[in-house]
């Protein structure tokens, strides 16, 4: 395992494989957010019980889930760059920061507006809720943290601190709703039963889930290069400042 | 050990450590943890009247009678039954069968006042028609929610 990530460790080697995954990811996230969304808000039948209403579903579920499995890579690539000292592994988790932290206020705002028609209230303290705000205070103080220190190899390893520490969160979140009793309905497509939702439903909702995916593979390239770019800039500034000391 | 093999140690001690703690804390706020008590929970550990908290459960089917703009319904999670008597507006999903909880207290009488009354959506999602013919050919259960209330 330790070969291959050196493998990418290497920023040059990195940005070549980035720079052939980008036209496809782009082009899956406009196929799929195209497809997605017509079956989202056009195509797909009303549900039983919430009528139209289901179809916040279709946006809130996936960010959802980005926000977690967002949160989980930055973990593990921010334990990578400290364990290894990969710069590659601790800009990536940088990268990810503000994508996550969108993902994830898109899921508190659209459960908002959801809860308001079906449960009678935009927000409870429930455990569901309560513990996806954290996340969200999460990536902000990730981002924070980042942005506090100027020796970034300072800063990287607060921050990866922060997120490790953080990662405890992500399976309370997960099984909040089976561990105590939320308002917060419980899992509906990952259970040990299979989905819960029928499949005119479910369909419109995964390809949502790989929209949201490729869009976040996109976005993430874009980012992850300008930190890389970033980075070399710092570095060359620094030489040419030492060399001018030199010389003077 | 190499610095690198050492780190990675750590990272794992620490998170074993914290995921110990983290598990310990929840284990011990149980109580505040849980969003409502079922009847069942009530029946085990009475509350007086007049204290506040949540009560949660199924809308018992055939209780809900409306009186002017007081609403009574029984909730129940098919195992113990507790009347509940609100003024005010519902929200949308609430109907029999349904999942629902509701802020308040107890009376003198047992009766649970609710000040407000959420519904609980379950996580079954269906169009109308599947809904429809499932109720026809009898599957028809709404098996979920009493385990949960349970």
């Amino acid at each position: 395992m330790a070969v291959d990530l050196h493998r990418f460790a290497n920023p040059a080697r990195f940005m070549r494989l980035t720079d052939a995954i980008f036209p496809w990811s782009l082009g899956l996230t406009v196929l799929l957010l195209a497809s997605g969304l017509y079956y989202a808000l056009i195509a797909s039948p009303q549900d039983y019980q919430q009528g139209e209403t289901v179809r916040i579903m279709f946006v809130h579920v996936p960010a959802a889930w980005m926000a977690l499995s967002v949160y989980s890579m930055m973990a593990i690539s921010a334990a990578v760059g400290w364990i290894w000292k990969h710069p590659v592994a601790d800009l990536s988790a940088k990268a990810a920061a503000p994508a996550g932290a969108c993902f994830c206020f898109l899921a508190l705002v659209t459960g908002a507006l959801w809860g308001q028609p079906m449960w009678g209230t935009y927000w409870v303290w429930d455990a569901r809720l309560t513990s996806m705000l954290i996340l969200f205070f999460l990536y902000l103080g990730y981002m924070a943290i980042w942005e506090a220190f100027d020796d970034q190899s300072k800063a990287a390893k607060a921050a990866a601190i922060l997120v490790i520490i953080g990662a405890i969160n992500i399976p309370v979140i997960k099984f909040s709703v089976d561990w105590w009793n939320t308002l917060h309905q419980p899992a509906s497509v990952a259970t040990m039963e299979g989905p819960k939702i029928h499949s005119s439903i479910l369909t419109p909702l995964l390809l949502m889930a790989g929209a949201y995916t490729a869009l976040f593979v996109t976005i993430f390239i874009i980012r992850v290069k300008a930190e890389i770019l970033d980075r070399r800039l710092r570095i060359m500034r620094m030489n040419q400042v030492q060399e001018k000391g030199l010389k003077g | 050990m190499t610095r690198k093999r050492r780190r990675l140690y750590f990272v794992f001690a620490a998170v074993a450590v914290l995921g110990l703690a983290a598990t310990l804390v929840l284990m011990s706020f149980e109580d505040s943890l849980v969003f409502f008590r079922s009847p069942s929970d009530l029946a085990e550990k009475p509350m007086p009247a007049g204290r506040n908290f949540r009560l949660g459960g199924l809308v018992a089917e055939g209780s809900v009678v409306k009186d002017g703009v007081e609403i009574r319904f029984v909730v129940t999670d098919m195992a113990e039954n507790v009347p509940v008597r609100f003024r005010g507006l519902i929200p949308d999903l609430f109907r029999e069968g349904q999942g629902v909880v509701a802020e308040g207290q107890l009376d003198e009488q047992g009766v649970f006042v609710a000040s407000n009354v959420l519904a609980k959506h379950d996580e079954n999602y269906m169009p109308p028609e599947v809904a429809e013919s499932l109720k026809k050919a009898g599957h028809w259960e709404p098996k979920s929610e009493q385990e949960e209330a349970n």
